[in-house]
């Protein structure tokens, strides 16, 4: 018996002790294997009497239980130390730069006047507008006859003109000076006036590449303009200051800002109007919104009888709305760009600090 | 332009204050640029009396004053050599800001005397150039008085942006005008009677040409003056015209100024004693000169009117007059001159010859014709009051242009245009007002006064009685919406931009807008510079050509950016490029570059730099993004001459170009600096077929086979100039049913393989669809593939 309880404290101390998967099987072998304290024990029963065998044999088969056991759970234990241990010494630096993804991807950027173009149109969209495009290289019936700018008038001299040679038909030919000549090529299409007679309303926004030949700190001889125009038989003045009061409002992101329209003069528009939008100035910061201060943002207006004619539909039945707006402008004006000129300078610098990541939305 | 305060109310009867008329002006359509108020400069500046200037005990050139300022006497150290008891100046306390000299004063001894102030100069003060010494007033001058007041300056300027339909406010009584008809006060008539000559012009006007309506110089009048005085003009018309930042030159000069100011009716006066003979509105001479007034000589030609006598011309036509003959401060005999010219010949006279005028900027933007008759009448009791003398009949030539014309306004027009309810009697007034001769009660008629050769159709009644009534009356009414949801603005082929760009950037790349227009000698090099596409008026030689490509401009800010020491640049453009002049000569494309590393040095994996294959990539993905069918593309050679003749391509669908990739032509990036590598695309964002109409949005359905999909191998050894791509369609197409894909692995060529061939390995996939595949069937697919190989492209699979 005694040998029997030494065994067993023996055993189960051994397996205590064992600091490794190693020695834990020499505990095993010492206790259970072909030499082992507990086989050695199971040796004896065969020289036992039948009654004594029994109960010998029930005990030491407990111990052999017991034993195992303990062996098991101890091995789990050493088993998840020694994986620990391993995982350990598997360890990295992980304020290493992460792998150079091919041409450092998620470093591009979007160009801001592409991305105030995307929020125009997003905006415009919503209030129904569609996009039209013209040439760059226009005429100059549709960049200025045709809308009511005709040869010799001093608004021509407003625009210093990027001239082309002429058309073989004598034809003058000329970078456009603004995105208004889509207004005309749109009111002529034929598509545009059945859908005008049908009663539908036309509804655009001309978004482009325009020139004039200027170049100093505040000028560049390429720009970009947004050019809206609505046509129907219904829509006045009021529609105007609506459509740019909540154009403007959506665009700044400012839900009170102020517009303020005043008289102005343009060829193809009567009664023309500037529009001003709210700010001040803090710091020589500015900020846009109600404040002491107005800044002049875009130039509107009824659109002229004549220009009406021109593009061949009857000013006595059709009426609408047009505005134009420096696309360059209100993209530094909205973030805060301070310098024209480096629009066009391509320098990584500029490109990296005041693009936008492609999952910047427009809206 | 620019007018005073003070100068305004000489024709506007008014109580309102500065701020007021500044915003009615801008509501007007007037737009205040700004108002300077010398008052708000000088403020706390006052008149000082000097009780007392006695000599500094320190300082020899320095007095110590005791002055009066009205409030007390202070102490004051002046270094000015004309400081002396008992004068009067200009007093600064402590705390002014003086401009002159960029200072705020302050309390301090100089040389061990306290100075409580200053007493100021012209200079300081930025008046004049004057520091000879302090400002001297007039004994009489009420000490203590604000020192603007004393000076005469206490009278603000106000500039304003007149609008080029409104010549008519080129002169201070139009803008009163304007004010009177949006109730800030009352017109004042101008005064102008006619005064009956006491003699005959010795001088008399006659015509060249025809002379009518629609001549370049309809009309002109004139008058002789005898026994005038010259000489500087009175102290009220020199503060005027200096309030406005003229300088006065002598009594008849100024009167001329002050009417083309005043009433917007330039007018020119003779030394009738340098004239001889008659003078005549005609035609210049084919190399006739002219020294005018700017002390310029200008050479003339038969497009110009000139006013001459019989010897030489005098004046050129609405733009400037002649030096000789001039008036000077000595002269006696005075022939006055005024005409009207046609606004487009003046304005293109003035062009040609680059004169910049109060003359030509106001015939230009059109004069009132009558102004010739009261212009006439305005400058002569001037003259006569300023300069004494006699005056002479009037001499004229010429007829009235025709400018009496009539427009029907309809009620309802103001209404249904601008949204505002303007009562009829209010249309009616507010076009009386500003000098229509209205008829009816709505429709009205309106007679156009004859300074407003603007105003040509009902619409520009309708602007001028709206803005009279005010543009804040009009409703903000948003628009009414065509359709409860709103479609997209852009359609499926415009938005292909701004996928295009949003793929660029997601693969790393920068995005520019660069010029429309390059060099001529770049163009040429793109393939482009045809003669309808060269700018006849360009900034300078670098931009004088419509770009044939995109990829010019990239490079040189690929450059730049290199020159910054900025490396690896990766920069694409999504914008027009242009054939020729027409509108379907311009494309939109989508174009990128990259330069030197692709992967830069890092601690994980080697370096690598571009290739043909990054741009490949990038074409690939910008097709992929805009919807195009990239699986029915294929690669192959063919690039233009811009890019490496061996390591460039072209993406076609069917016959059609898609996009050009490639190396940049070495001979280009050396050209531009670049060292290393240089990758480029351009993408034809128009190229791919559109989307069809009624193209439904459902997919094709998912077919998903139960059975694994099966691998195999094959290394075909194959001529060098065979395209990997013809070989794996090849293989593809060889059996349509099981094969489910296939691509190369492998490539090489060099030992164990003969010269002039290549091994080319591919992996092959076979999909099961309706049991797992036996060994045979998979073995005689093998064969069907390498058989298809084979003959496609006298492969020969490695052993």
């Amino acid at each position: 018996m005694d040998d029997l309880s030494t065994i067993r404290s023996e055993a189960l101390d051994a397996v205590g002790k064992a600091a490794d998967l190693a020695a834990l099987d020499a505990v095993r072998v010492a206790a259970l294997g072909k030499k082992g304290s507990v086989t050695g024990l199971m040796k004896t029963l065969g020289g036992m009497a039948p009654d004594q065998r029994r109960e010998f044999g029930a005990q030491v088969n407990q111990l052999k239980g017991e034993i195992e056991a303990a062996l098991d759970a101890r091995k789990t234990t050493l088993g998840s130390a020694a994986l620990a241990a391993k995982l350990v010494s598997e360890k990295i630096d992980v304020s290493l730069p992460t792998r150079p993804d091919f041409g450092q991807a998620g470093h591009g950027t979007l160009h801001p006047i592409g991305q105030v173009m995307d929020e125009v149109a997003a905006i415009f969209g919503e209030m129904g507008f569609t996009w039209a495009e013209g040439p760059d290289i226009e005429d100059d019936w549709h960049n200025f006859s045709a809308l009511n700018i005709p040869p010799d008038h001093p608004a021509r001299q407003m625009q210093d003109t990027f001239y082309l040679p002429s058309r073989a038909d004598g034809t003058p030919m000329v970078l456009r000076t603004h995105t208004s000549p889509v207004q005309a090529r749109t009111m002529l299409n034929k598509d545009v006036q059945k859908m005008l007679a049908y009663g539908g309303a036309l509804r655009i926004i001309v978004p482009g590449r325009t020139f004039r030949i200027d170049n100093d700190a505040t000028h560049t001889p390429m720009f970009h303009q947004v050019e809206g125009l609505v046509i129907d038989r219904t829509t006045h003045m009021g529609h105007l200051k609506g459509c740019l009061v909540d154009f403007c409002r959506a665009f700044f992101e400012v839900d009170d800002l102020p517009l303020r329209f005043r008289p102005s003069y343009f060829p193809f528009t009567e009664p023309s109007a500037e529009v001003d939008i709210g700010c001040s100035w803090k710091g020589g910061e500015l900020k846009i919104g109600a404040g002491d201060s107005w800044l002049e943002i875009l130039g509107s207006g009824m659109v002229h009888p004549n220009v009406i004619a021109n593009c061949g539909l009857d000013p006595a039945v059709y009426q609408g709305f047009a505005f134009g707006m420096g696309v360059d402008r209100i993209a530094m004006l909205k973030y805060g760009i301070p310098d024209l000129r480096n629009f066009f300078d391509s320098d990584l610098r500029w490109l990296r600090h005041y693009g936008f990541s492609t999952l910047e939305s427009v809206r | 332009m620019k007018f005073t305060l003070s100068w305004l109310k000489e024709h506007l009867d008014t109580n309102a204050t500065l701020a007021e008329v500044r915003d009615a002006l801008t509501m007007l359509g007037l737009e205040v640029e700004g108002i300077a108020n010398p008052a708000e400069t000088l403020k706390g500046f006052v008149v000082g009396y000097v009780v007392e200037a006695v000599q500094h005990p320190n300082a020899d050139r320095l007095r110590v004053c005791k002055v009066d300022t009205g409030a007390g006497v202070v102490q004051v150290v002046c270094g000015a050599p004309n400081a002396r008891t008992g004068m009067k100046g200009v007093f600064a306390p402590p705390g002014s800001y003086i401009p002159g000299t960029d200072m705020h004063l302050k309390v301090g001894k100089i040389r061990g005397e306290e100075s409580n102030g200053m007493l100021c100069s012209m200079r300081e003060l930025e008046l004049s150039d004057d520091h000879d010494g302090i400002i001297d007033l007039p004994a009489e001058t009420k000490t203590g008085i604000p020192a603007a007041e004393a000076l005469g300056l206490d009278d603000p300027v106000i500039e304003i942006k007149v609008t080029p339909n409104r010549g008519d406010c080129l002169g201070v009584h139009g803008i009163a005008r304007d004010l009177a008809a949006a109730g800030l006060g009352t017109l004042k008539p101008v005064k102008a009677e006619r005064i009956k000559g006491t003699y005959p012009s010795p001088i008399k006007w006659t015509h060249g040409y025809e002379a009518r309506p629609d001549s370049p110089c309809p009309i002109v009048v004139g008058r002789h003056f005898r026994g005038v005085k010259n000489g500087p003009s009175p102290e009220w018309l020199q503060r005027r015209l200096k309030s406005i930042g003229l300088r006065p030159i002598s009594t008849l000069v100024d009167i001329t100024n002050l009417v083309t100011f005043d009433l917007n009716r330039p007018l020119h006066v003779f030394d009738a004693a340098k004239l001889s003979g008659d003078l005549v509105m005609r035609q210049a001479r084919d190399g006739e000169k002219i020294l005018a007034l700017d002390g310029k000589t200008y050479e003339l030609d038969p497009s110009i009117s000139v006013i001459a006598d019989a010897k030489a011309a005098h004046g050129i036509g609405g733009v400037m007059g002649g030096e000789e003959t001039g008036v000077q401060p000595e002269t006696t005999e005075v022939f006055l001159e005024v005409a009207y010219f046609t606004p487009i010949k003046v304005a293109a006279t003035g062009r040609k010859l680059g004169i910049l005028s109060d003359a030509r900027y106001r015939f230009e933007r059109g004069l009132d014709p009558q102004s010739v008759q009261w212009g006439t009448d305005v400058a002569t009791r001037l003259i006569l009051d300023l300069c004494g003398g006699e005056a002479s009949e009037i001499t004229s030539s010429g007829v009235m242009p025709d400018w009496e014309k009539s427009f029907t306004l309809r009620a309802d027009r103001v209404k249904t245009l601008t949204a505002i309810d303007v009562p009829a009697k209010d249309t009616a007034d507010i076009l009386t007002k500003l000098g229509f001769t209205v008829a009816g009660s709505g429709p009205w008629t309106a007679a156009v006064p004859s300074w407003r050769p603007d105003i040509v159709g009902e619409a520009d009644l309708v602007e001028e009685v709206t803005r009279v009534a005010g543009f804040d009356r009009i409703p903000t009414t948003s628009l009414p919406r065509l359709s409860a949801t709103s479609k997209p603005a852009r359609d499926a082929l415009q938005r292909r931009v701004p996928q295009a760009r949003r793929a660029l950037a997601q693969r790393g790349m920068n995005e520019v807008v660069t010029w429309s227009f390059l060099p001529f000698k770049k163009a040429e090099r793109f393939g482009g510079g045809g003669a309808d596409v060269r700018l006849l008026n360009s900034i300078d030689a670098t931009l004088d050509t419509m770009r044939p490509s995109i990829l010019p401009n990239l490079i040189d800010a690929a450059a730049r950016n290199e020159a910054r020491g900025l490396s690896d640049p990766a920069l694409f453009e999504v914008g027009p490029q242009y054939k020729d002049a027409t509108p379907t000569g311009q494309a939109r494309v989508a174009a990128g570059l990259r330069h030197n590393m692709a992967i830069p040095r890092n601690w994980e994996g080697p370096a690598r730099t571009v290739d043909a294959f990054d741009a490949k990539a990038d074409a690939m993905a910008v097709l992929a993004a805009i919807g195009a069918p990239v699986e029915n593309m294929s690669a192959q050679s063919g690039a233009p001459d811009w890019y490496h003749p061996g390591r460039s391509g072209v993406i076609k669908l069917g016959d059609r170009v898609m996009a050009n990739f490639g190396e940049l032509h070495p001979e280009l990036s050396a050209a531009a600096d670049l060292k290393g590598p240089v990758s480029a695309f351009e993408v034809f964002l128009d190229a791919p077929p559109p989307p069809k109409a009624k193209a439904t949005k459902a997919r094709s359905k998912l077919v998903l086979s139960a059975f694994q999909p099966v691998e195999r191998d094959f290394a075909f050894l194959v001529d060098a100039a065979v395209e990997a791509e013809k070989l794996v369609r090849a293989a593809r197409n060889s059996d349509k049913t099981l094969i489910a894909g296939a691509r190369v692995f492998d490539v090489y060529a060099g030992k164990g393989v003969p010269e002039g061939k290549k091994s080319l390995a591919i992996a092959v996939t076979l999909q099961p669809v309706e049991r797992t595949l036996t060994d045979a069937e998979i073995e005689a697919v093998c064969n069907k593939i390498v058989a298809a190989v084979t003959k496609a492209t006298n492969a020969v699979l490695r052993g």
